[in-house]
């Protein structure tokens, strides 16, 4: 073993115990806003892996859109949703509790079984890429063309949708006899400008 | 176009003359080039520290410091130590952990973008082909750690001031990587050293900030949004705000923030001078006048003359970026957070679209100017 197998090596290690510890943290603590942030390190140790393993751009894209993006998200969903609430007894509580067990550990044994049987020996003399981006490009223009454009359709429809909801200018003006009925408008009134004040 | 000086090659070659094994040898090489780039990166803040006194105190005529050192130099240093050896408080009720965590978080990312920032031909730490996009990147963990000192100070002030702080960057760095992104259709390449020599060549006349008018523009008002330089300081606009996210810190871990703010200003006016400016590049496209002059490329005393050329100008465009940005905070007066978002979302980022989609336009009309 070389010096840079052995730097991969140990760099696996310490990733692959971060990643595992983090996930445990995420599902084990009981404050929520721990798991969010234990939730950023799981998905930035996945991205060392994606280093390890040669894929350079899909490791800086894992840090832009989970780190940067979800999980800011998530922080920013938690820390304003301030809704404290005192958990009810009920009833049949271990009912839900064995089914989820019994879905996670059919989960389990379905993600074991494949880690089992599938064929992880790779074939090391295949073509080394030098510049992943150039191929990326290159598939998503041709073999992948479909997938690409409509993930970017399905993402212009949320930006739009996005931007509908957040100018809120097609809310009608509430009336007094349907005040009950909000379940398809938003309970806020659009809100004056400070600057369109004057 | 492979001329520069190899310097990984002459340090091992050297080092394996004293009979080191070559394993060694390496393993002796491998934390160089990061420790040099983290002492430059911290000199750089110092110096920043210093220009910012001088050149405000100028601005608003005053002296600014002069007792500690010549002109006050070692002011920097004082403050520096000065804040090392406060005490270093955690409230009661704050979240020890996460408010520790914080402040590291928001500097980390910052030093690790220096890994990209090229000097020259072979002055940079690593050349990846996703060098700026890794710069995007990494400079979207820093909301997380806003986010996470605003909660973990238990303090309502912190709390808004973090939510706002993390806003801002995350709303500024769209235009910012909308305006990278046409640099990089024209050099048709992610890594800095490409963008780079696709502007050599021609001097001063190849540089981007000719072909990229409005990018340089959008770059340079996200980029200070970003570092919270003034016109945009909101999360620690310190008279009005009980100091935003930073109320509760105090000694070191404020340092933290500041020494993560100003690192991020110099690395800002960096890659600045990387994509718009030429980075290492001289006004004078000098390698054609030791061409006419008859001195071929290899030479020794060339090659060293060209690094030292390539540091200076990096250095010095960035510094100009630097004085610049000073000069706005003494000029520009301070926005409201309702005028921030306004100018983020519905000016610069309508501005940045359109000017990505105007440069594909141009790249495919005029692909020899526009890097075909």
């Amino acid at each position: 073993m070389n010096l840079a197998e052995g730097v991969q090596y140990i760099s696996f290690l310490i990733l692959a115990f971060l990643v595992i510890g983090a996930a445990l943290g995420v599902v084990l603590l009981s404050n929520i806003v721990y798991s969010a942030f234990l939730l950023g390190g799981v998905f930035l140790s996945i991205s060392g892996i994606y280093i390890l393993l040669n894929a350079d751009f899909v490791a800086a894209a894992q840090v832009l859109v989970y780190v940067g993006a979800v999980s800011v998200l998530i922080l920013f969903a938690i820390m304003l949703v301030n809704k404290r609430e005192d958990f009810s007894k009920i009833p049949g509580r271990w009912l839900r509790n064995l089914s989820t067990a019994l879905v996670c550990a059919g989960i389990f044994a379905l993600l074991s079984t494949m880690v089992l049987i599938t064929p992880w020996q790779i074939n090391e003399t295949g073509p080394f890429v030098e510049n992943t981006l150039v191929t990326i490009g290159k598939h998503f223009f041709s073999d992948y063309l479909l997938p690409f454009e409509l993930a970017s359709v399905l993402l212009l429809m949320a930006m739009v949708g996005a931007i509908i909801l957040a100018r809120r200018d097609l809310i009608p003006e509430l009336s007094q006899e349907d005040k009950t009925s909000t379940a398809l408008t938003l309970p806020e009134r659009p809100r004056e400008l400070t600057s369109a004040s004057k | 176009m492979t001329s520069g000086i190899d310097l990984q090659n002459s340090f091992l070659q050297s080092l394996q003359g004293f009979g080191l094994p070559p394993g060694l040898a390496k393993l002796f090489w491998i934390p160089l080039p990061s420790i040099l780039m983290i002492i430059g990166a911290t000199v750089g803040v110092l110096v920043v520290v210093w220009l910012e006194r001088k050149i405000s105190a100028a601005a608003q005529q005053r002296i600014g410091p002069e007792y500690a050192g010549p002109l006050g130099v070692l002011q920097p240093v004082a403050d520096g130590i000065k804040l090392v050896f406060k005490e270093d408080v955690v409230p009661a009720k704050a979240d020890p952990w996460l408010f520790t965590i914080g402040p590291v978080l928001v500097v980390l990312p910052v030093f690790l973008s220096y890994l990209i920032v090229p000097f020259g031909q072979n002055l940079v730490i690593t050349d990846i082909n996703v060098g700026i996009f890794l710069w995007i990147a990494l400079s979207s963990i820093a909301p997380i750690g806003l986010l996470m000192s605003g909660y973990a100070s238990n303090n309502k002030y912190s709390l808004l001031g973090g939510l706002r702080a993390a806003a801002q960057s995350i709303s500024y760095e769209i235009p910012l990587s909308l305006a990278v992104l046409a640099i990089v259709m024209m050099s048709n390449s992610l890594s800095t050293i490409d963008i780079v020599e696709q502007q050599s060549g021609y001097g001063i006349l190849g540089w981007n900030i000719w072909r990229q008018p409005v990018g340089f523009l959008i770059f340079w008002i996200a980029a200070l949004a970003e570092c919270e330089r003034l016109p945009f300081d909101l999360p620690e606009a310190e008279e009005e705000l009980v100091a935003g996210y930073q109320t509760e810190y105090a000694g070191m871990k404020f340092a933290l923030f500041y020494l993560g703010s100003y690192v991020n200003l110099v690395l800002s006016a960096l890659v600045f001078s990387v994509l718009y400016l030429g980075g290492w590049d001289f006004p004078i496209p000098l390698e054609n006048v030791a061409d006419w002059l008859g001195v071929v490329p290899t030479t020794s005393w060339l090659q060293v003359i060209m690094a030292a050329l390539g540091i200076t100008m990096t250095v010095l465009k960035s510094y100009f970026l630097i004085f610049i940005a000073i000069l706005l905070r003494w000029t520009v007066p301070r926005v409201r957070i309702d005028q921030l978002l306004n100018l983020g979302w519905k000016f610069l980022l309508p501005v940045a679209l359109a000017n990505l989609l105007i440069t594909a336009g141009l790249k495919l009309t005029f692909p020899m100017a526009f890097g075909g």
